[in-house]
């Protein structure tokens, strides 16, 4: 099979996902259009060349609707001959985007694609697109359905996390990220966003709370405490483990991702298309695995999904030099490290989206940069990206640096 | 057109009044005459032109239609399940033709054709079929009459609204309303459904007819709403409207939450409730009537009608009551001890309309147990469930006294004395001393035998045991024990006793423990040998709860208290001597209350701790002198172990003939101990999944965890000849 090269990756920086947050005036097909235009630009090559382009998009609703990435694509002036798809598997869209990207050059159906996504959750809140699984109740009942804060608080009572655990994952997160942009480290792959005028309105991650500390945290109350009890989803996940007396809500906003507004793109290719263009790969993708999990506690696919893309890629975990798992809630990040036995010093080096924001469908493709960036800044040589999946799901891409 | 269920007089305007009177019934239920009636009469209105609209009424002071006839649901048998939702849908379809007048409904929204009107007149209960008879009208007026209640019992014996129920009531009143109305299946009074919309007026009730025929003649050319163009769900629907979603996840978790998957007929309403309302109406209806087939096709309908209704009703009207001897009339009873029991006796008894003399041999202990009633009549008027009349008239009722000579004019006793032969030998003989004659002397002992007590009386043949169970006021079920000098009038003056305070009776033989405390302590010992075993106790309460029983057993266990478990023991111990069997938790409980000091949740804490101002919560304290065990069953076999382990104690009860017949077996577990309501009790359980399966799986499980799951012979005889407990009783 062809190997599928990465050669680039922009992200935009992170806006506040609400109405005050910097990015609401920007179009949701914009912010994807400005990704595809940078890396374009920055790669100099003919946007003709592009095959296919796939974004991840997890509320495709509204203006967020219609295969949002066919409209990105021609907002952003590549030849109508360029196709789009828009893919949704919830939160791990944009990791799924690449998968797709990267099989279709892997397959010999693409030379030269882009994996990406685009959410803009302050104009197209989360949930816009209803659907049956939490809303119809023949398949509500069936699989013991809970929202996620509810599933994150069950890993945390089943898994022994506590309260101060997830504080002091969030502290952390905050830290690293504070001082990633002090270093410069994402200073390769950000985009700042521009508007109609094309002024910058947007140049570094605006959710971020570097001066967080346990105490600050501390004071918040849990968010899904209230939904939990009163609504009957702590009884649901008592049902559905009932070795728990009762649900141990720990997750607040403070140690939760971000709700924020993004876009994405990583640029794929085989050896020859980016030879064609000019372009040195950055790195492979070795392999890549998507699992469904128990659907109650939701959250703890990735663990699984690391193990599947792990064995495909005849690799064990000793091989992976560097860990990326979004920060959906910090113990979705403490139960894969229990899990996997992770050293928190090998994961999520940079901070996550607790600190700098999860705009769902844009997050895949945003941490799959980041990594991309800090195997070149580290020298290490491999990384696992994962991300937790609405429905109970995981999917993981492993990747190697190739120069 | 000659009717049996209804008449219709057409007036001088063309309206017909159309009275729906089943003959030689008390109250109107939908049964095949009243459909087959139904049907002719719509088809006769829609065709016939000298009729201009409809009236429908009710010819009984009981009310419109009190729902559908249970016994024709439960014991419908198609063949197919086509020909069974053809069956459903019948009515569906006949209420369909009534309110679009046989037009289709293209030509309805397009204001083509329109329906002839027709009115409910409601005057009582219309409930169940009733209800949705009344919500197929174009419009629904109510008398001023306090009795007129509306509203979808359905959900209570397994099943839906059936008969577009589910459709209309949402299409009028929005979807949370109609989930609040068919889940819960409380009814509702007139003020409250005209408040939701459901009820279009309420007039004084002789008005009623009047009023029904001034809106048919001034509305000749009637569409239902869901009809007409542009028709939208009040408060927002379908499904997908952002609200709607919102409803529908807090919908399902909730009903999650009380029905701990045990209720499929709440599932499916919902179900019908989200189906329902995303498409148009005609599919709606056929959605519903698929649910209401599935219900119907699966044994847990049957099974709950069969004993929460069926079977109840039967135990109520008295079916065990000796027929031969004459109605006894109770007007005073006296109540002997004004303790917990006697004071919950004297409280149900009054409520019942008899006086009560409350004997106690303390003043202040006999007006204490009167407090106890003032302290609901209380709590009942402040929160609006009983007038301040009626309150104060039931407390009139109590008289708390010292003197025996207070009981010389009462009708029945009821002793509730302290526990003790030499206590209670006492006390009837000083009440035998001046009650009349002909008084039937009950006793409320649980655990003395009645044919024992029986020997203090100068009148054994009128001398009986009438077991209540704590609190008296809250729980159902009542056990009526004949000695075996006991005569029938004893019998039957019990009955009607019970009958008059509303309670559920069975009837069951005088050994210890009688029927349901011979089987709670041995699935509560079952409950604490796994705690023993290193089970978590979470696990094990969950699984009850998930079984469908009320409380967990080591919940139950702290409320008797470890500490009373402890003591029956060692006197059963010493009672019987080498013929003790151990039941494996003795040293279990020495631990527990002795060296522990966990004696329950009055004395400071059992298997729970009870801290001050919050919620129970599991004593961790535990698991240092049980340890957990690595392995930890599944939550099916934890479910199994608890279940089996009523089922075998119940099943000997019966094979013992400690209750005679299933019914009574299967009434006196859901009301007397709160075994799994949706099973429709133990014995139907075991015939649902078949006697063979039972005795097979109890094997198994004798193998498993020792002798005491093993089935007893009579139902291995049983399943060998492939009988079912029902229909071999």
């Amino acid at each position: 099979m062809t190997d599928a090269f990465v050669y680039d990756a922009v992200r935009t920086p992170r806006g506040k996902g609400k109405s005050d947050g910097s990015l609401h005036e920007i179009t949701p097909i914009s912010l994807g259009a400005q990704v595809l235009t940078a890396i374009r630009e920055r790669n100099e090559f003919d946007g003709g060349d592009v095959d296919d382009v796939a974004f991840g998009v997890v509320s495709p609703v509204g203006e967020q609707g219609a295969v949002i990435t066919r409209g990105a694509v021609l907002a952003a002036d590549y030849p109508e001959t360029t196709a789009g798809i828009q893919v949704n598997r919830f939160c791990a869209s944009g990791l799924e985007a690449i998968n797709i990207a990267a099989s279709k050059v892997k397959a010999g159906e693409a030379d030269l694609t882009i994996g990406g996504g685009v959410e803009s959750m302050s104009r197209v809140p989360m949930g816009s697109d209803g659907g049956a699984m939490a809303t119809d109740p023949a398949i509500a009942f069936k699989n013991y359905f809970v929202p996620q804060g509810i599933s994150a608080d069950l890993i945390a009572t089943k898994y022994g996390l506590t309260r101060d655990d997830c504080d002091a994952y969030a502290v952390e997160s905050q830290k690293r990220a504070a001082k990633s942009w002090k270093e410069n480290r994402f200073e390769k792959s950000i985009v700042p966003v521009k508007d109609v005028l094309g002024l910058d309105v947007l140049a570094t991650d605006e959710h971020m709370r570097p001066d967080a500390d346990m105490q600050s945290l501390g004071s918040l109350n849990p968010a899904f405490a209230m939904m939990g009890e009163q609504f009957g989803f702590d009884s649901i996940a008592v049902q559905r483990y009932p070795e728990l007396e009762k649900i141990n809500h720990v997750h607040h906003a403070g140690n939760s991702s971000g709700i924020v507004d993004g876009a994405a793109a990583v640029l794929i290719g085989t050896k020859e298309a980016g030879e064609r263009i000019g372009r040195k790969p950055r790195a492979r993708i070795k392999a890549a695995a998507s699992v469904g999990s128990e659907p109650t506690i939701m959250l703890t696919g990735p663990e699984f999904a690391a193990e599947k893309a792990l064995k495909r890629a005849g690799m064990t975990k000793n091989d992976i030099d560097m860990w990326e798992l979004n920060e959906a809630f910090a113990s979705v990040v403490l139960r894969f490290m229990q899990a996997l036995d992770i050293d928190h010093g090998d994961i999520n080096v940079n901070g996550g989206a607790i600190a700098m924001g999860h705009p769902l469908g844009a997050t895949g493709a945003m941490i799959f940069g980041t990594v991309i960036d800090e195997l070149e800044r580290s020298g290490k040589e491999t990384a696992l990206v994962t991300l937790c999946i609405g429905g109970g799901m995981g999917t993981a891409t492993i990747v190697e640096r190739v120069n | 057109m000659a009717y049996e269920a209804l008449s219709v007089d057409v007036d001088s305007d063309g309206i017909a009044l159309v009275t729906i009177d089943l003959p030689g019934q008390s109250m109107n239920v939908f049964n095949e005459a009243l459909m087959r009636d139904l049907a002719a009469f719509i088809d006769d209105f829609i065709s016939n032109d000298s009729i201009k609209g409809a009236v429908l009424t009710s010819g009984k002071s009981s009310g419109f239609i009190a729902g559908a006839d249970l016994r024709m649901l439960g014991g419908s048998q198609a063949a197919t399940l086509q020909e069974a939702f053809e069956n459903a849908f019948n009515l569906n379809r006949t209420l369909r033709k009534m309110e679009t007048g046989g037009n289709p409904s293209k030509a309805l929204m397009k204001g083509e054709a329109h329906a002839k009107p027709v009115a409910a007149a409601l005057d009582g209960l219309a409930l169940g079929g009733g209800f949705e008879l009344a919500l197929a009208c174009h419009y629904r007026i109510a008398s001023d009459n306090p009795k007129v209640q509306v509203g979808f019992p359905e959900v209570q014996v397994g099943l839906l609204p059936g008969g577009g129920g589910t459709q209309r009531f949402p299409r009028l009143a929005g979807l949370q309303n109609a989930a609040m109305a068919a889940t819960q299946g409380k009814p509702m009074d007139a003020a409250t459904a005209k408040g939701q919309g459901v009820i279009n007026d309420i007039v004084p009730a002789a008005d009623l007819i009047a009023k029904a025929k001034e809106w048919v003649k001034a509305n000749p050319k009637v569409t239902q709403p869901w009809d007409k163009k542009g028709f939208k769900f009040p408060g927002g629907g379908g499904a997908m409207d952002p609200r709607s979603v919102q409803f529908f996840i807090a919908a399902s978790a909730m009903a999650q939450r009380e029905t701990k998957h045990n209720y499929p007929a709440v599932e499916r309403i919902l179900s019908c409730l989200y189906e329902g309302s995303i498409v148009p109406f005609d599919t709606a209806i056929r959605i519903e009537s698929k649910y209401f087939t599935k219900l119907l096709s699966e044994p847990q309908a049957r099974n709950m009608i069969r004993t929460l209704f069926i079977n109840k009703q039967a135990a109520e009207k008295g079916e065990r009551r000796p027929k031969d001897v004459p109605q006894q009339e109770l007007k005073k009873v006296g109540v002997l001890g004004a303790g917990m029991m006697g004071a919950g006796i004297a409280y149900v008894t009054a409520k019942g309309g008899m006086e009560v003399v409350l004997l106690d041999r303390d003043q202040d202990y006999a007006e204490k147990g009167k407090a106890y009633s003032e302290k609901i009549v209380q709590k009942g008027v402040q929160r609006g469930k009983v007038s301040k009349e009626k309150g104060e008239a039931l407390l009139a009722r109590i008289t708390p006294t010292t003197d025996y000579n207070a009981l010389k004019d009462v009708d029945l006793i009821i002793e509730a004395v302290f526990e003790d032969p030499g206590v209670k030998a006492d006390v009837i003989k000083k009440t035998e001393a001046v009650i009349g004659p002909e008084v039937i002397f009950a006793s409320n002992t649980s655990t003395l035998p009645i044919t024992g007590l029986a020997k203090n009386s100068e009148r054994p043949e009128q001398f009986i045991g009438i077991h209540f169970f704590s609190p008296v006021d809250k729980m159902p079920l009542v056990e009526i024990i004949p000695g075996d000098a006991s005569g029938e009038r004893s019998l039957a003056t019990a009955l009607d006793y019970v009958r008059l305070i509303k309670k559920t009776p069975i009837v069951v033989k005088d050994t210890r423990g009688f029927y349901t405390n011979r089987v709670v302590p041995p699935y509560l010992n079952e409950a604490m040998l796994m705690v023993k075993e290193g089970i978590k106790p979470a696990l094990i309460e969950n699984a009850a709860l998930q079984l469908g029983m009320p409380v967990g057993p080591l919940a139950l266990t702290d409320e008797t208290s470890l500490e009373l478990g402890k003591r029956i023991m060692e006197s059963t111990q010493k009672e019987l001597g080498d013929a003790y069997q151990p039941t494996g938790v003795e040293d279990f409980l020495e631990t527990m209350v002795d060296k522990l000091g966990r004696l329950g949740r009055k004395s400071g804490g059992g298997f729970y701790d009870y801290p001050e101002g919050e919620k129970k919560r599991l004593w961790n304290g535990v698991s240092e002198y049980f340890p957990e065990a690595d392995d930890q069953p599944s939550l099916e076999d934890a479910k199994e172990r608890l279940l089996y382990s009523q089922l075998a104690a119940a099943a000997a009860c019966y094979a013992e003939g400690i209750v005679s017949d299933p019914q009574s077996a299967d009434l006196g577990a859901i009301f007397g101990w709160g075994f799994a309501p949706w099973t429709g009790g133990p014995m139907s359980y075991i015939d649902t999944i078949g006697v063979d399966a039972y005795v097979r799986q109890s094997e198994s499980l004798a193998q498993r965890y020792g002798e005491r799951f093993n089935p007893p012979d009579a139902f291995r005889a049983m399943a060998q000849k492939g009988e079912t407990l029902y229909a071999a009783a």
